[in-house]
């Protein structure tokens, strides 16, 4: 099985090559989101193992939570050329793969929400499956469900924005691993076995998962909140 | 050949396909004017998050009714800007991809290219050079066209775009959003010159527009005392007065000082039909006739960037391969492009 991800959510963006089990992987900080990076990358990938698009047997992306135009645009790429090569489309949770990326078993997953918010969730990683203890959620660091039990290890770019107020008060964690990022070839770890099993959508069922999706008020909502028209 | 042209840069999704030489064989539009009009206006979130739900299925539907499948596609024109960044990237990473997929040129367009070359589109199509009156929700331009692709700034506005200004008004008169439509219905049943409202900029002996002030003198007008039915059926007429006085008197002042007899209007409020009215009857008087876009191609929708884009082909402009590699433009002067 040959495979492509996409993963976007973060400042450091990746393109990763599957096959049959090996992975091949592009990424790096860009300050522009990578829109002029993403499709090149996926040549060289291409190149470098002697593949053709038509090669391909499935699309998969880091589907989010994440910065919201990450999101699209991985979701776009993936679109556009699942659409176009007649694919499959596997979303995977952002989370999920930063969690995976980590290399540790239990995980605290944490990005940057911005507003004074994170994205959140705890995971048991096995091997190449990753189990959900506790359910994505967009809130303040000092609410987000923590891990119950001690030894767990924080990780994400959450904790290099709000670190103090994540961990003040919570179970002792093993570790803070604020730099790591998820990765697309994590996203493929996932999504392979999930392309086995038939789980994988169409590229219109493709959506990214935002987790925050009040994103502005109403009219009427801000008049009940005593506020201008 | 055959180009698929895809719209993001607003509140409203446009795909379709034009032929070179059959014509348009399908376009479909959403707009989002719906789900905006609770939050008063277009919140950007919003508009990206609908262009990622609605692109394939408006895109199936587009090759279904034109009898083609994704094989029959030569290229794909899609907007690069000027509009909201978020909405923009939606429309160019799916076209980006999709062309690589497919093995075709991805041509980024200027959204304003695609309004002004849109009667083009018609069967009664302009011929070069012309002058160009662009009036939407967001431009309010004067161009002079010489080609494809040579685009020379005349005057636009200083501050609100026409529309913006019909917007806001409609809002002042409890029309609503978008009220610029409602605007314009309910000037049919007013008598304009009851109140007076100034023409701004009309005698500043240059193609400059404003009309933010205006909006003001509505509000003014608006507060002097309780508006009946009938009172704001006025103001609104006078309103409309106002503007399209503004803008034919510009138009007509673009040829004359060009020497050119065509005018092509485009943009959503080129739909208006007192400004048509005015238009007409001003370029008639000077040996002029004015050109306009079919009726459903006057707000944004993908045909008019389908055959920007094939225009562009046809002439050779097409830059080299970038494997994918592209950038957005929220702001995009149209006298910067080539």
């Amino acid at each position: 099985m040959r495979l492509l991800a996409f993963e976007t959510a973060t400042r450091r963006p990746s393109v990763a090559l599957w096959q049959d089990g090996a992975t091949i992987e592009r990424a790096e900080e860009v300050p522009n989101g990578g829109s002029e990076r993403l499709l090149p990358w996926m040549h060289e990938l291409l190149a470098e193992a002697g593949l053709t698009l038509a090669q391909i047997d499935g699309i998969a992306f880091g589907a989010g939570p994440g910065g919201f135009t990450g999101l699209r645009l991985a979701c776009g790429v993936a679109q556009g050329l699942a659409w176009g090569l007649d694919l499959p489309v596997m979303p995977v949770s952002t989370l999920e793969a930063l969690a995976l990326a980590s290399g540790k078993r239990e995980v605290w997953a944490c990005l940057d929400a911005r507003m004074n918010e994170v994205y959140s969730a705890v995971y048991l990683v096995d091997g190449a499956a990753v189990q959900q203890v506790t359910a994505p959620v967009c809130l303040p660091p000092a609410v987000v469900p923590a891990p119950t039990v001690a030894g767990v290890w924080g990780v994400g770019d959450g904790f290099a924005a709000y670190g103090d107020l994540l961990i003040a008060g919570k179970r002792d964690l093993a570790g803070v691993r604020a730099d790591v990022c998820p990765t697309a070839a994590a996203v493929l770890r996932i999504a392979a076995p999930a392309f086995a099993r038939g789980d994988a959508v169409s590229p219109a069922q493709a959506q990214p998962i935002y987790v925050r999706d009040k994103v502005a008020f109403t009219t009427a909502e801000r008049i009940a909140r005593g506020g201008a028209k | 050949m055959k180009v698929l042209g895809i719209e993001s840069s607003c509140d409203e999704t446009g795909v379709a396909l034009y032929d070179t030489e059959r014509g348009l064989l399908g376009h479909a539009v959403h707009t989002q004017v719906a789900m905006h009009a609770a939050y008063g206006g277009v919140v950007p979130e919003l508009a990206s998050r609908d262009h990622v739900r609605r692109l394939i299925p408006l895109l199936e539907r587009v090759l279904a009714d034109a009898g083609c499948t994704r094989h029959d596609i030569d290229a794909i024109a899609y907007t690069a800007g000027p509009g909201l960044a978020g909405a923009l990237l939606v429309g160019a990473s799916f076209a980006e991809a999709l062309a690589l997929a497919l093995d075709i040129p991805a041509l980024p367009v200027h959204h304003l290219e695609g309004h002004l070359l849109s009667p083009l589109l018609g069967i009664d199509a302009p011929n070069f050079p012309f002058i160009a009156l662009l009036v939407s929700g967001g431009h309010t331009q004067l161009m002079r066209v010489t080609r494809v692709g040579a685009y020379q700034l005349l005057g636009e506005s200083l501050d609100d775009a026409a529309g913006e200004a019909f917007d806001k008004t409609a809002k002042l008169l409890g029309l609503g959003y978008p009220g610029g439509p409602a605007l314009a219905k309910l000037a049919e049943s007013g008598r304009p010159g009851r109140y007076k409202l100034p023409r701004p900029m009309l005698n500043s002996g240059d193609l400059s527009f404003s009309f933010s002030g205006l909006k003001t003198a509505v509000l003014t007008a608006a507060r002097a005392h309780e508006l009946t039915e009938a009172d704001r059926a006025d103001l609104a007429a006078e309103f409309q007065e106002a503007v399209t006085e503004v803008l034919a008197a510009k138009a007509v002042a673009a040829c004359r000082q060009h020497r050119l007899s065509s005018l092509v209007v485009a943009g959503g409020v080129g739909a208006n039909r007192r400004l048509r009215q005015r238009l007409d009857e001003a370029m008639a008087k000077i040996g002029g006739r004015v050109f306009y876009p079919e009726l459903e191609l006057c707000t944004d929708n993908g045909a008019m960037i389908a055959f920007a884009g094939s225009q562009r082909l046809l002439q050779g402009d097409v830059a080299d391969s970038t494997r994918g590699a592209f950038v957005v433009r929220p702001r995009w002067p149209l006298d910067q492009l080539s």
